[in-house]
């Protein structure tokens, strides 16, 4: 069968080189083929260091590590649905409920995955073939991140709006993958934020109504409830394993811890960052418990982790090795003040209830100044140390 | 240069807003809408096209060392002018506009066009160029105005043109996102990024 498929391709290659009658599909076939079988073709200058995790695989490890998120996402979905829908055709608590809230979560969620990637894959594969650049796989991680970061009922004209402005304004304007200051699916999000806000944040938005309308049943998120000045109604518990209203795929702490240990087994997710957002947030609250002028101010420390899309930020967009800081004293920094910002922007400012989203988003900005200063110090330093090193050295030569 | 040059060649290939990169500020801050838009936009031709023919006329007269106060002191009597016939005649747009008008006086476009043109070219060639240079942030102005008031409020020129294309029933909503300044930064660029495409001997190497 794979014998076949090699075959084909090596058959119809030459209608896509130079010269031939499809070459300006280029970009398309080389992204198919390379997809289907590890290329053929070694890097001939320069120096370069070998791995067995290329692009693809790196992505790939990515993908597996949002699963227990997105499978746990799905089947909140459904849950969600059942706790207060009237047609839910099965006994609450039963197997077949349990089974039908899967089912009835993947039915959501899968509109929403197919229209980003179709729209998303569409546009990069136009700008591949303009540009004749390759196609690059890093849209398979943002397309389905978009997806699992908006509520369930986002309507899709308006999904597909914000995948194409992400894709364009915040990548390929700058280069393509890899060159994007932003992360593309936080930009996504933020354009949607900023449209269409009825859509994007109240009461309303959370939990579909049923299995084809863009209806939805009213209720709160914690993150809601809190900047209504109200304490959540969800226990910690609760929140911890992400029986909650809340962003198709964030809800769950423990989802997304799994997903952590993927990355950080993989040696893919800085461990460095996710550690300094988790201390940058808890420090905040802590101070925010020190003043404690009202009841969100009071509001345990660990809540905030437990909360909104503070964990699922921490652990794949603060980490993105793109748009993050790159030197490790960098990433403290970085990841410090992504943490602080999430939880001061939640609890001061009552217009966003949601941190996590501007904050990542104003510290991607910051990133590259970070480095700057981190590099420029160290060579600093080292210039410091050859001058001492002369100095001592010729005073032992003279002594 | 043949005067006509002097209009057609800031209206594209030396936009003020689109090569200089000058004024972006009240182009950011008035295009929300169709109409404050359009009534900037005459506002600005007026001053920077008078204030360049007058800079133009005194040119020889003005010691070098106070020609900035000078040509404050003219873009000021003029901008102070259009502002009281706004407030005489279109006093919502006027309060709409609000500091925006007063700012002309600290339009780089304005300041731009006295010290590198009017000072040392003829009045008639000078009023050409201010024409054409307000005709260039213009062309801006207005696009934006259009875009955004039409995608961000769904209206034109006050006009709910959504609503009787009916497509609010379809499911159709207005863009928060193109009402706020940062998106007007972003159009500008877009625009930008069209006007390189299509000119490509103004990128720079």
């Amino acid at each position: 069968m794979l014998d076949r498929l090699r075959d084909y391709i090596t058959k119809i290659k030459p209608n896509f080189v130079e010269g031939g009658k499809f070459a300006w599909l280029q970009s398309t076939f080389e992204a198919f083929e390379t997809f289907a079988f590890t290329p053929n073709t070694v890097t001939r200058r320069g120096s370069h260091v070998r791995d067995a995790v290329d692009m693809k695989r790196a992505m790939i490890t990515v993908v597996i590590a949002l699963m227990p998120a997105l499978l746990f996402g799905m089947w909140n979905t459904g849950y969600q649905t059942s706790l207060t829908a009237e047609w839910w055709p099965y006994e609450q608590g039963s197997a077949a409920s349990w089974w039908y809230c899967l089912w009835f979560g993947f039915l959501r969620m899968l509109p929403l995955i197919v229209v980003s990637y179709v729209v998303g894959l569409g546009i990069e594969f136009m700008f591949a073939q303009i540009r004749h650049h390759e196609v690059n796989e890093g849209y398979l991680v943002t397309g389905l991140i978009i997806p699992m970061i908006v509520p369930v009922t986002t309507p899709l004209w308006q999904l597909a709006l914000a995948v194409a402005f992400a894709v364009v304004l915040g990548k390929e304007v700058f280069g393509g993958s890899g060159m994007n200051f932003l992360n593309p699916a936080l930009v996504a999000r933020a354009f949607l934020f900023f449209s269409y806000p009825t859509h994007m944040s109240g009461d309303a938005v959370w939990i579909a109504a049923d299995l084809w309308g863009s209806d939805a049943i009213a209720g709160a998120t914690p993150l809601g409830e809190l900047a209504a000045g109200t304490m959540p109604s969800a226990s910690a518990l609760d929140m911890l394993i992400g029986t909650i209203p809340g962003s198709t795929c964030e809800t769950s702490v423990i989802a997304i811890l799994l997903g952590a240990l993927v990355l950080l087994v993989s040696g893919i997710g800085s461990w460095r960052t996710m550690l300094a957002v988790m201390l940058g947030g808890g420090a905040m609250g802590l101070l925010f418990n020190c003043i404690g002028a009202n009841a969100y101010m009071e509001l345990p420390f660990y809540y905030h982790y437990l909360m909104g899309g503070f964990m699922f930020g921490a652990v794949f967009m603060a980490t993105d090795p793109v748009t993050s800081a790159q030197t490790n004293a960098g990433k403290w920094i970085y990841g410090v003040l992504i943490g602080l910002f999430a939880v001061l922007l939640r609890v001061v400012n009552p217009a966003y209830p949601e941190g996590m989203m501007l904050s990542i988003l104003l510290m991607n900005s910051f990133a590259p100044l970070i480095d700057h200063c981190i590099v420029a110090r160290n060579i600093k330093r080292r210039e410091h140390r050859k001058q001492a090193a002369c100095v001592s050295g010729k005073e032992a030569h003279n002594g | 240069m043949k005067n006509i040059e002097l209009i057609k060649l800031p209206f594209s290939k030396n936009n003020p807003i689109l090569v200089q990169v000058l004024g972006v500020c009240s182009c950011l801050a008035v295009t929300a809408q169709l109409k404050p838009a359009v009534v900037m936009a005459l506002s600005v031709i007026v001053v920077v096209a008078l204030a360049n023919l007058i800079i133009s006329l005194l040119r020889n007269t003005i010691p070098p060392r106070i020609r900035i106060i000078v040509q404050l002191v003219v873009v000021s009597t003029l901008v102070v002018l259009v502002d009281q016939v706004l407030k005489a005649y279109v006093y919502d747009v006027s309060k709409q506009l609000s500091v925006f008008v007063g700012l002309i006086i600290t339009n780089c476009i304005v300041m731009g066009r006295l010290e590198a043109f009017a000072m040392s070219n003829p009045p008639l060639p000078s009023l050409l160029d201010g024409i054409g240079n307000g005709l260039g942030y213009s062309v801006v102005l207005v696009t934006l105005g259009f875009v955004r008031e039409l995608l961000g409020s769904g209206t034109l020129w006050g006009y709910p043109v959504m609503e009787r294309l009916g497509l609010y029933h379809i499911g159709y909503e207005n863009n928060g996102l193109m009402i706020m300044p940062p998106m007007a930064l972003i159009l500008v660029g877009i625009i930008i990024w069209i006007h390189r495409t299509r000119n490509k001997d103004i990128c720079e190497k």
